[in-house]
């Protein structure tokens, strides 16, 4: 963490369009009256989505108008949480994970790549593409070391294939959300070790797996 | 009642006390940063520490621990709850190491060095040294107004100031943005506050953080003398505590007073010394060819005592004028035959005569927290009487209570209904909604401004306003003055006899010589020869054709009666400047020199004549009860359908001190420029 600031330059205003605006009554709905600072959080976070990605000042003092709430309520919030952006980031936004078990299995490296790749933490990336942060633990530590672009996760990383999944992306190419060395979900990488008579033979659970075959 | 043991004394509590009220009740004393007894409970200082047994094995925050959340003994013995052992001394020397990792240890050049929270309890729980070798944390000072410089190295992040502003002031204007060791206690973007009690944030602040800008690097605190007094700004009468080295008044702070001002004052309250300093009126002066000149105190009574004979005499007291004053001054008309009195310079049309019930603040301060509905009449007690505004929020953030406004549409810092604009709606107000909720209220809280009363139809209103405030016993009437002299004026009678001219009709020269005690707030026609006594050089003295310089609040002991008809008396902290003089002792000179001697000598021989006169006046910080009866008195009348103007329209600058003041000037400026930007 460091000191997060409003981003230097911001737009003239900011307004949520009519499907967001209907979204965000819907989540001030589910609160009791008098109760609507309550949709704080989701009203933020849909104002960012809706705002490339990061949350500029208006769209901060829209949201405090919205819920009737001091604006030094809502940037509180804003400044609180680092998956509120304050500033622009890349179309493709990467949040490395670089807590113990990521860093145990090679988070440096990844961070190596970024840097390389994109440049320093916080700065968008000339193409504006790619910008890149460390962030703490995205609760994927099995499948570590791992980002999150955007609203996927990315896991199993090597330098290798993550320079690629870079490029990939950057080309457009199509690329495969989630574990990047092809196994299923968090399952054992080697295939499974234990409970082999419940969940298949072959030592593959999950959709390609023996059992699940017979099942159909 | 719950039995507790706190080290080792047993004692009964109510169950909702917490750890630290039970231990302050049993004499233990508590370090504390976060936890204030006005504020909601934060728990973050970490520094009321406590052990408790039987309970878990670690210290727990006795603040934010209630007595009932502790459970009996293995035997059905009372909790127990030690505040000196081993365990509670080491955690309080661990906390407070902590809290000075990243404390700069700059108490040579900080201005809360003597009166530091921080340094008294470093000094009573913490250690001798730190371990703490890495760098400390920095961070950027904040401009959060012109009444509070921020240094916020030093802050420890107790979140009173959010807390306050949040809670008593309800304008939200401070807030802690970021987290963990980057927090940082800022307004939004470095906006000024926007809150008429901000100044309170520097006396919450315990470190040096949040430190009053215009005292910076003034004064040290032992090296003043504090004389306890009582505010005159506006007709709350908050208790002070005025600080003064040598001649000159360095600081005012609130006192805790729990019937008016709980512990809070208002920024105008706290903020308007350096007025006492400029533009003062240090010697007499009299006007020759049109011109003010200084004169002698012989020449200045000469030029009075050759104009009286035989002329009309009347006299207007002003906004800041002390009961004694007011009384030796109509003591003095009248020994010339005149009932030319009038203390209601903005003419109101209050008068003793309806009984004492019809100009007062009924209630009383502390029956706004008793009130179940409030419907406010023409005034903006948020600029009226700030400190009175904070009690009503107290009282609505507790209960809701619906609140109704006929007037100017103002913020007010609760939610409150609008309902007209003038004493039209008031008249048919019955059947409404407000109507039916005021009619079912068993305690309604009317609160009437002198906006609504300084008008043609003003006792009208009144009469309109009284009707719906009687209920049994409750008498719910609430008068909201905006002088400090009014309630007292009124009680001894300064206002005209009968078919004696009033403050209006003497001010377009319905007498040949007026009187003028400090009334500055009426513009005075060119017809009387004006004798003005009072302490600034302000709209009064510029119209006088005698200035007779007198004492300011500060520097004189006398009577004041607040809005609620309680009698307190300021006490002299410091001395008028040059020749000037206390105001009673001008007109005892004044009278021996016109040849009608005033029958007393001292201060006290007039205060002892007042209250032959009266009596209620000997009972301070008393007040006397107004009789319900009287208010069916009131003349019925019918209303215009003009709306009411607030009385206060610029709350910085309501009197001769705070235009005098450059402080209030600026705090004046930044609300205008707020107001045109809401307006936009």
């Amino acid at each position: 963490m460091t000191v997060r600031r409003l981003a230097d330059e911001q737009p003239a205003s900011f307004d949520f369009t009519p499907e967001n605006r209907a979204w965000c009554d819907a989540q001030i709905a589910k609160y009791p009256q008098g109760r609507q600072a309550s949709a704080v959080i989701p009203l933020l976070w849909k104002a960012q989505a809706q705002h490339d990605y990061w949350l500029p000042k208006p769209a901060i003092e829209k949201v405090a108008e919205i819920l009737d709430m001091p604006y030094i309520r809502v940037l509180e919030i804003a400044t609180f949480y680092s998956m509120f952006n304050l500033a622009p980031v890349g179309k493709h936004f990467i949040q490395l994970c670089g807590t113990t078990p990521c860093m145990l299995r090679g988070a440096e490296d990844i961070k190596k790549v970024c840097e390389e790749k994109i440049g320093p933490q916080r700065q968008v990336r000339a193409d504006g593409k790619f910008s890149w942060l460390e962030v703490e633990c995205l609760g994927a530590c099995c499948n570590a070391p791992m980002v999150q672009i955007n609203d996927d996760y990315y896991e199993d990383l090597t330098p290798t294939n993550f320079a690629r999944l870079i490029d990939d992306l950057a080309a457009g190419r199509p690329v495969h959300i989630g574990s990047q060395s092809g196994r299923v979900g968090s399952e054992p990488s080697g295939g499974l070790t234990s409970l082999k008579s419940l969940y298949g033979l072959d030592g593959v659970s999950g959709p390609g797996s023996v059992a699940a075959k017979n099942q159909d | 009642m719950t039995k507790i043991i706190v080290d080792g004394k047993e004692l009964d509590v109510p169950p909702e006390f917490t750890l630290l009220q039970a231990c302050e009740e049993a004499g233990a004393e508590i370090p504390r940063f976060c936890y204030h007894e006005r504020l909601s409970i934060a728990g973050n200082c970490r520094m009321c520490l406590v052990e408790v047994k039987p309970g878990p094995p670690k210290p727990a925050a006795s603040c934010a621990m209630a007595v009932r959340d502790l459970r009996p003994g293995p035997n059905g013995e009372p909790p127990e709850v030690f505040t000196k052992s081993p365990m509670v001394q080491k955690a309080r020397q661990g906390v407070m190491e902590f809290l000075l990792i990243n404390h700069p240890l700059d108490c040579p050049i900080c201005d809360q060095g003597g009166e530091c929270d921080l340094q008294d309890q470093a000094m009573a729980f913490g250690g001798d040294s730190s371990r703490f070798a890495e760098n400390k944390r920095a961070v950027e000072d904040k401009y959060i107004g012109p009444l509070v410089k921020t240094s916020m190295n030093r802050c420890i992040h107790c979140t009173r100031c959010v807390r306050f502003t949040a809670e008593v002031a309800g304008t939200g204007d401070m807030g802690s943005i970021g987290r963990g060791e980057d927090m940082e206690i800022t307004t939004y973007l470095e906006t000024a506050m926007s809150s008429e009690l901000q100044g309170n944030v520097a006396d919450l602040c315990p470190v040096g953080a949040l430190l009053p800008k215009p005292q910076s690097f003034r004064a040290r605190p032992w090296e003043m003398q504090k004389t306890q007094s009582i505010d005159v700004m506006d007709a709350l009468g908050s208790a002070i505590r005025i600080d003064t080295r040598g001649r000159e008044v360095m600081r005012i702070l609130p006192r805790v007073n729990e019937l008016v001002n709980e512990e809070w004052i208002s920024d105008k309250t706290r903020q308007v010394v350096d007025g006492l300093k400029t533009q003062r009126l240090d010697k007499p002066f009299v006007r020759e060819d049109g011109r003010l000149r200084p004169a002698s105190w012989q020449e200045a009574f000469a030029a009075i005592a050759g104009k009286v004979k035989g002329a009309r005499i009347g006299a207007i007291a002003g906004d800041l004028a002390s009961v004694e004053e007011m009384f030796a001054l109509k003591m003095l008309v009248e020994s010339f035959g005149s009932k030319n009195l009038d203390c209601r310079q903005d003419g109101v049309k209050l008068d003793p005569k309806f009984g004492r019930a019809s100009y007062i603040f009924n209630p009383g301060v502390v029956g706004i927290e008793e009130a179940d509905a409030v419907l406010i009449i023409g005034a903006n007690p948020r600029r009226e009487s700030p400190v009175l505004n904070a009690r009503i929020l107290k009282r609505w953030s507790r209960t809701g209570m619906p609140v109704g406004v006929i007037g100017e549409r103002v913020d007010l810092t609760y939610p409150a209904q609008y309902l007209g604009a003038g004493p039209d709606t008031l008249a048919s107000l019955a059947g409404t909604p407000f109507g039916v909720i005021l009619a079912k209220a068993q305690r309604p809280l009317i609160i009437v401004g002198q906006g609504a009363l300084a008008r043609e139809d003003g006792l009208a209103v009144l009469a309109l306003a009284a009707g719906l405030a009687l209920k049994g016993d409750w008498n719910g009437l609430a008068v909201l003055h905006t002088a400090a002299a009014r309630v007292g004026g009124l009680d001894i009678g300064f206002v005209p006899g009968e078919g004696a001219a009033d403050a209006a009709a003497m001010a377009a020269g319905g007498v040949d010589v007026l009187f003028n005690l400090g009334a500055d707030e009426i513009e005075i026609g060119a017809g009387p020869f004006v004798v003005y006594m009072g302490s600034h050089g302000d709209r009064g003295a510029h119209r006088a054709d005698v200035i007779l310089p007198g004492a300011a609040y500060t520097e004189k002991s006398g009577l004041y009666v607040n809005t609620e008809g309680r009698v307190q008396m300021s006490d002299r902290a410091n001395f008028p400047p040059g020749d000037a003089r206390e105001d009673w002792a001008i007109l005892r000179a004044l009278s021996d020199a016109l040849g009608h001697r005033l029958p007393f000598d001292s201060l006290g021989a007039l205060r002892a004549q007042l209250v032959a006169a009266h009596p209620h006046m000997d009972h301070i910080d008393a007040v006397a009860a107004g009789d319900i009866g009287a208010l069916a008195a009131l003349p019925q009348g019918a209303v215009s359908k003009a709306g009411f103007v607030c009385a206060v329209q610029d709350f910085y600058l309501t009197n001769p001190i705070a235009r005098a003041s450059a402080v209030m000037a600026e705090c004046s400026a930044l609300a205008k420029g707020r107001l045109q930007q809401a307006a936009e």
